[in-house]
């Protein structure tokens, strides 16, 4: 599992094994919340494991003194006053919901099997 | 009467304003036009007739209670499916927001209908703007006018296609990675995605937060600069909105003069894996730019060619965060929900029957990149490449006003040819994406048709950040300098397709 591995270039073996693997792809659908099907399971798979190895080059960079970019401006704490404004009527609200009960949503239990 | 669907976005503003078309007349031929052409191109998901036919008519109305319009009043417009639309069904090309209708506008749409801007309907796209051909739409592909067999570009193909088909003179799309400008290349259209923070993300659904930007689709420069002037500008909804002066994006369109202007030809877009027609056709626009008074020097961005790989690791990321909104509680799809699953297995379920195949690489080729013990290599790596895009930049504009170069490395390719090829779709992106890493603005605009092909070929025009100004100015002068080289616009060469059959029925001949 990922959170074992420090250093991704490894996963990479010299007979050419995929760095991401069936039982990986699975993992990863599992945190993502994707119910996939097993034939989806094995065409990800070879797609995630050709993509990544792709995109790996970013890695022969030497990066070691540049700062990261994570957006394009250099804005911060952007505030506004704090008054009241118009916002969405609860039926607005509800309006998409796919199901709604005594004016809220209504979802499935929320606790799985084993609580 | 001359057809009202061949008319400029500022001749048919001027039509309505003189009196000579009403915006009803002018809303009912594009609608007609629509009927005609869009079962062969399927460049909208939604056609709103009475809501655009309501908006004309208080436009007319407006008109002959003595009130101004405004430079875009009574003008059809369609819009990328991506915005929020209040009342209007809003997908995303996704199945799981299939019936969806928004409670709120987007800001951008509120400000169109403020200004008299008449919305046809919602265009197709690649699910959540999550490609580079519409082929990723859930409702299936866009067509290509000038050739039905191929893609019309994407993630705003149905956009580009609409303006291209005559069957609006405007669109909005959004741009992560380049879903404005690579289809306004492949239709032979103008697309413009602005410098990041000058317009409006409020109701724009989120793929990539940090990236995402929505602007003008036209057919002339001087339409896209009305429509970048109408949308564009401070909103206190978006945190990321800029606050300062909108640059004079509409004077820029219709200066026609380049002298002195440095232009900058980066060295990296262009070569191995380039179209011959379209390096022919670039090369010919800038030594025409040069013979207008241009300045014109080559520059280095060394950077740019890890620019792709960084964004497939941000962009994912992002999207992997922000498509987690979609979990079948709120809004959308609901499937599974029989009473003996949790809220998880509902969820799971819903999400695998709801999004479509790149949508789930992509959420899951973030959820990867993401995880501990990848962070510092993948995403932390990319956000570290990311600065030395934009310092790639800051050297090239030190050396030049705009940078130029393909806008896309080839002409349109056919629909099913690079869909089970993940990387071969994603170097359609490969000059786009850069600008959406800094954050600058960037312009497509058409000049000319590959000779091996006959299919259009765009240029891309770079600029600083809040610099627009400087994309229309460039983009005004080579399409009039163009214009009067071949005595008409490249849009009025694209096939009518009121005349010519589909190909799946010629097939069938």
């Amino acid at each position: 599992m990922p959170d074992e591995r420090s250093d991704p270039a490894s996963d990479r073996t010299d007979d050419g094994a995929p760095a991401i693997t069936r039982d990986e792809v699975a993992h990863l659908a599992r945190l993502a919340r994707l119910a996939l099907e097993p034939d989806e399971l094995d065409r990800f798979g070879g797609q995630l494991d050709a993509i990544v190895s792709a995109i790996s080059r970013i890695g022969d960079l030497d990066t070691a003194d540049v700062p990261p970019t994570s957006h394009a401006l250099p804005l911060t704490n952007v505030t506004r006053p704090d008054r009241v404004r118009p916002g969405l009527t609860q039926a607005q609200a509800l309006s998409g919901a796919p199901a709604a009960e005594d004016g809220r949503f209504r979802v499935p239990r929320i606790l799985g099997d084993e609580a | 009467m001359t057809d009202l669907t061949r008319l400029t976005a500022a001749e048919t503003a001027a039509a309505v304003a003189g009196g000579t078309a009403s915006a009803l007349d002018v809303t009912e031929a594009h609608l007609a036009r629509i009927r005609e052409v869009d079962g062969a191109v399927h460049a909208f998901l939604h056609v709103d007739a009475d809501g655009a036919r309501d908006a004309a008519r208080r436009v007319d109305a407006q008109r002959s209670a003595g009130e101004a319009l405004g430079p875009l009043g009574g003008v059809p417009i369609a819009l990328k499916d991506v915005l929020a639309t209040e009342g209007v069904p809003t997908t995303c090309g996704s199945r799981i927001l299939e019936g969806w209708r928004p409670p709120y506008d987007a800001t951008v749409v509120a400000r169109l209908r403020a200004a008299g801007v008449v919305a046809l309907g919602k265009t197709n796209m690649d699910e959540f703007a999550m490609g580079s051909s519409t082929e990723h739409s859930a409702y299936g592909p866009t067509h290509n006018p000038w050739d039905l067999d191929r893609i019309p570009g994407g993630s705003g193909g149905g956009s580009a296609a609409a303006v291209a088909a005559f069957e609006a003179p405007l669109a909005v799309g959004t741009d992560t990675g380049g879903s404005i400008r690579q289809p306004a290349a492949v239709t032979g259209t103008v697309g413009v995605k602005p410098t990041y923070g000058g317009v409006s993300r409020y109701g724009l659904v989120a793929l990539a937060s940090s990236l995402d930007q929505a602007g003008p689709c036209s057919r002339t420069v001087l339409d896209a600069a009305l429509l970048h002037a109408t949308i564009a500008g401070h909103d206190p909804r978006d945190s990321t909105s800029i606050d300062s002066t909108v640059p004079d994006v509409v004077a820029a369109a219709r200066q026609h003069d380049v002298t002195g202007m440095r232009v900058g030809v980066v060295r990296q877009l262009g070569g191995e894996g380039y179209q011959p027609g379209v390096e022919q056709r670039f090369r010919e626009s800038v030594d025409l730019l040069s013979s207008l008074g241009a300045e014109v020097v080559e520059v280095d961005c060394p950077h740019f060619e890890y620019a792709l790989p960084a964004y497939y690791l941000i962009l994912p990321s992002e999207c992997s965060s922000n498509l987690a909104r979609f979990d079948a509680m709120r809004y959308g799809l609901r499937v599974g929900d029989d009473g003996s699953g949790s809220a998880e297995d509902v969820m799971s379920i819903t999400r695998a029957a709801g999004f479509g195949a790149e949508a789930k690489r992509r959420i899951m080729l973030g959820t990867y990149a993401l995880s501990s013990g990848y962070y510092d290599a993948y995403y932390g790596q990319a956000q570290k490449v990311r600065t030395l895009v934009v310092r790639d930049f800051d050297a090239a504009f030190a050396q030049a006003d705009v940078l130029v170069s393909p806008t896309t490395p080839t002409t349109a390719f056919r629909i099913g040819e690079r869909i089970d090829d993940p990387m071969a779709m994603y170097l359609a992106d490969l000059c786009t994406i850069p600008s959406n890493l800094a954050g600058n603005a960037s312009m497509s605009l058409p000049v000319g048709l590959a000779p091996e092909d006959g299919l259009p070929v765009g240029l891309q025009v770079m600029a600083p950040p809040m610099h627009d100004d400087r994309l229309y100015r460039l983009g005004g002068t080579l399409e009039a300098a163009l214009a009067d080289r071949w005595g008409h616009l490249l849009i009025d060469e694209a096939p009518d397709l009121t005349t010519s059959t589909t190909p799946s029925a010629e097939a069938a001949q």
